[in-house]
Formats: structure tokens, C-alpha cells, sequence
């Protein structure tokens, strides 16, 4: 079925399986990869996108229901400086290794900074608690989270 | 091919069930997606609730709380935590912030789960749900709702439109969850603990601990006697603490499985039992 949907500012109009999940309609119809699909059940949060200002896992958005809805991506996310900041100090402290999280984990980041400039470690914890990684035992990701967050504050 | 209706409204709502009975109604999404990508379901007709505007609403009375169905659990944690403590934390230990975002406390209801982050609050809080189609609404209570694993009394056209938890000013509410850590679990046990003592009752709720989400009677007749009898202490003793949890571990029925063993279920019921209990009383004690 032919549906259109906003996805980083653009109208696009896609021919979708009616059951179709917003995961595989940007991947498979709209080539936008940042988003990836690891365990399509909600728990590991590599597709983590933005639909209507909020975080959530694509692989768990009927595509259909996001007709309407303002749908954020990370190539859209990274065109601004905060984003910049989180991807720059992910690599600085190592808190990318394979690498096939980072992108849902800057989105998670991403959106919790813009909301909690101030946020507090325990509140860093708990936001990231939707997104797995296997390489980095976390604690790099986490340190490069309260370094952006420690400089960027004064500044958001 | 998939037939998707997006009512606008409560009355195109309630049309769409009777047209379709039976349909899959999508909220969040949190529960059919999976299902859907790992092609255990292929639904025939999606009825879509996100434009039901009614459904997203909070309404307060004097002494009941009215949550709409499609209000997510990420709302609840946020905005009823001082209203209805264990309802808010039973949804900030849902999934993950992604999850929270979009589940929602009407999905949790009509899943009817036995591991139900929400349904064990409902139970201890003797909360209504609130079921709608042509036919009309009605409120049935939680306690007659649920008849067997994600089987319950709600009609084929019916649809979940809201829960009713009543609120008060000395009252008590704990949740208590156990998995393997703080995110992203399927509870291996639940409890929640509701002591009333404006209405002078004892509520409890049991999940993950049986085929549908439970409650305790003797359990709640015996800490109501030891703490609303005239002339009761405040503080119960440790008689009435063992008391009381050793008869919420037996009414249990737990299974072995995946993720925990029964004996290793009630065990940790027992234990939330008497955790919970310990906190209201002092939460009592505080307000008093």
C-alpha cells in the first residue's frame, strides 16, 4: 500500500507491506542505514529513532501508524552541533568499537542531553538502559556522555 | 490483505470493533511488532487507535483516577507518581525509555500477560477497566476480568478504553519487581501492596506467579484484622509480617520455565511481600 510519511523533513512516498515495521520502510525503502536492525523485538535499541520528538525503536512502529508523525533519523541528527559533540567524544574515549550500537546510542544520547542538560548519572543510566552493546562493557559510552554533558551545559 | 481502520473518534471507534470483531488494536505497538517481525502474526484487520483522541486523556474525580487506555507508561511514570505510587513505578520498570515511550497502560490490560508490569496494581487497587463498543461501556473489576493466559472477559468487538484506580489521602502503595536486572525484563515475579486504611482494606497483587495475574485473600483478610482492628498498634509485629507474607506465597501457582524455577518464584514473593509491607507502614507512619 502506497503511504506517505515525513521522515527528517522530507515527504516521502513509499509502497509499504501493510504490516511493514518504520525499521524496514527506512532501511529497505528509504536507504537510510543509520538505523539498524539487530534484535526487531524492542530490546536491544540499535534502531533507535525519533518519531514525534520522542525515542523509540523502530523495528516496533507499524509503519502505517507513522503516517503524520514527524520522524527523525540520525542522518538528520547529525547535522547539528550536540550531535557532532556526542559522536566526537565517542571516539575520543573509545566508546566505539565495532561500532554496530553507536548510531542507536547517539540518538539515545542525543535525546537524552537536549532534554537533561543537566542530567544526572543515575538519569544516564536509566535513559541508556534501552540500547545494548557487547564490545565496550559500557562504562566508555557512559564516560563520553558526562564528558559532553559536563562541557556542553553551559552552553545548551 | 490487511484492512486497517483509523478511527477518528470513540463512536468511529466503537464502529470499526463491531464492523471487524476480533481485529488486532494497535496502540503502541510494543506487543503485535514483535509478533508481527519474527512472522507469528499476519493480522487480517488492524484497527489503529492513535487518532482516538478520548483514549489519551487523565481524569480525576474526588476519589477515582481515570487513566485512558492509550496513555503510555512513560506519562504514568511522569505524571501520576505522587497520585499513584505503585502504578508509576510498576511503569518505570516497563522495558526500556524506547519501550515506555509507546507502550501503553490499555495494551498492558487487553495483552493480559500474567507478567503484566501494570496488572498486578490493578488488581491490589481493586481498579475497574473499562470496556466500550455499540453495545455501550461498561466498568468490570480487575478482579473478574482476567480467566486465563491472555484470556479474559472482554468481547471480540469490545475495546479497552480506560482503567479506574481509585485515590485516597492515607493510603499505601508498593510495587516490587524481580528479574535478572533493572531494564528490559520480563518480570520473574511481581507484587504489589495497596493498605488502605481510609476505606480500612488491604489489596494485593501477584504476577508472573500463575496462569493469570493474582491476588491473595487470606493474605489481605489477615493483615486488614491485624491492622484496622480497633485498638491495633501501628507498627505490626513480626508475627504479622511473616503472617501475612507466608500467605501471599501460598497463593501463588507458580510454574518452572525459562525464567525461573516455582520454588525460586515463591521465594521472592514471600520476600517482596514482607519488603513491601515494611515500606507502606512506614509510608503510614510518615503521612501520619
Amino acid at each position: 500500500m502506497s503511504i506517505e510519511l515525513r521522515v527528517n523533513e522530507r515527504r516521502h512516498q513509499v509502497d509499504a507491506h501493510p504490516w511493514e515495521s518504520l525499521l524496514s520502510v527506512l532501511r529497505d525503502h528509504l536507504g537510510l542505514y543509520a538505523a539498524k536492525g539487530a534484535c526487531e523485538q524492542g530490546e536491544c535499541g540499535s534502531c533507535s529513532v525519533l518519531v514525534d520528538g520522542e525515542l523509540v525503536c523502530a523495528c516496533l512502529v507499524m509503519a502505517t501508524q507513522a503516517i503524520d508523525m514527524e520522524i527523525v533519523t540520525l542522518e538528520h541528527l547529525s547535522l547539528d552541533p550536540l550531535t557532532g559533540a556526542i559522536q566526537d567524544e565517542l571516539v575520543d574515549t573509545d566508546g566505539v568499537q565495532c561500532g554496530f550500537c553507536t548510531p542507536g546510542f547517539v540518538v539515545a544520547i542525543r535525546s537524552l542531553l537536549h532534554r537533561y542538560p543537566d542530567a544526572s548519572d543515575d538519569r544516564i543510566d536509566e535513559y541508556l538502559s534501552g540500547n545494548l552493546c557487547r564490545c565496550t562493557g559500557y562504562s566508555r559510552i557512559i564516560d563520553a556522555v558526562r564528558n559532553v554533558r559536563d562541557r556542553e551545559r553551559h552552553t545548551l | 490483505m490487511m484492512r486497517t481502520f483509523r478511527p477518528s473518534g470513540l463512536d468511529e471507534l466503537f464502529s470499526a470493533c463491531a464492523e471487524a470483531p476480533g481485529s488486532i488494536l494497535l496502540a503502541g505497538g510494543t506487543d503485535v511488532m514483535v509478533d508481527v517481525n519474527y512472522d507469528r502474526l499476519r493480522p487480517d484487520t488492524v484497527i489503529d487507535l492513535r487518532r482516538v483522541h478520548e483514549l489519551t486523556q487523565i481524569e480525576r474525580s474526588d476519589d477515582v483516577l481515570r487513566v485512558g487506555a492509550s496513555v503510555t507508561f512513560a506519562r504514568i511514570g511522569h505524571e501520576l507518581a505522587v497520585e499513584l505510587p505503585a502504578l508509576a513505578t510498576a511503569a518505570r520498570t516497563v522495558g526500556s525509555p524506547q519501550i515506555r515511550n509507546r507502550a501503553t497502560i490499555g495494551g498492558n490490560v487487553g495483552t493480559a500477560s500474567p507478567a503484566g508490569d501494570a496488572l498486578p496494581v490493578l488488581l491490589a487497587m481493586r481498579a475497574s477497566i473499562e470496556l466500550g463498543s455499540v453495545r455501550g461501556v461498561r466498568r468490570v473489576p480487575a478482579r473478574e476480568y482476567f480467566r486465563g493466559p491472555r484470556d479474559t472477559v472482554r468481547a471480540s468487538d469490545e475495546c479497552v478504553t480506560a482503567v479506574e484506580l481509585p485515590v485516597g489521602r492515607a493510603t499505601a502503595q508498593q510495587f516490587s519487581k524481580i528479574g535478572p536486572r533493572n531494564a528490559m525484563v520480563i518480570s520473574v515475579a511481581s507484587f504489589c501492596l495497596h493498605v488502605d486504611a481510609d476505606r480500612r482494606r488491604v489489596g494485593t497483587g501477584l504476577g508472573s506467579v500463575g496462569p493469570t495475574p493474582l491476588w491473595a485473600v487470606d493474605a489481605e483478610q489477615f493483615l486488614a484484622e491485624r491492622l484496622f482492628e480497633d485498638g491495633a498498634s501501628a507498627s505490626p509485629t513480626d508475627d504479622t509480617i511473616n503472617g501475612f507474607s507466608e500467605l501471599v506465597g501460598q497463593a501463588s501457582l507458580p510454574i518452572d520455565d525459562h525464567r525461573a524455577t516455582a520454588a525460586y518464584r515463591r521465594h521472592v514473593l514471600v520476600a517482596m511481600a514482607r519488603r513491601t509491607l515494611t515500606w507502606a507502614v512506614a509510608d503510614l507512619e510518615a503521612a501520619a
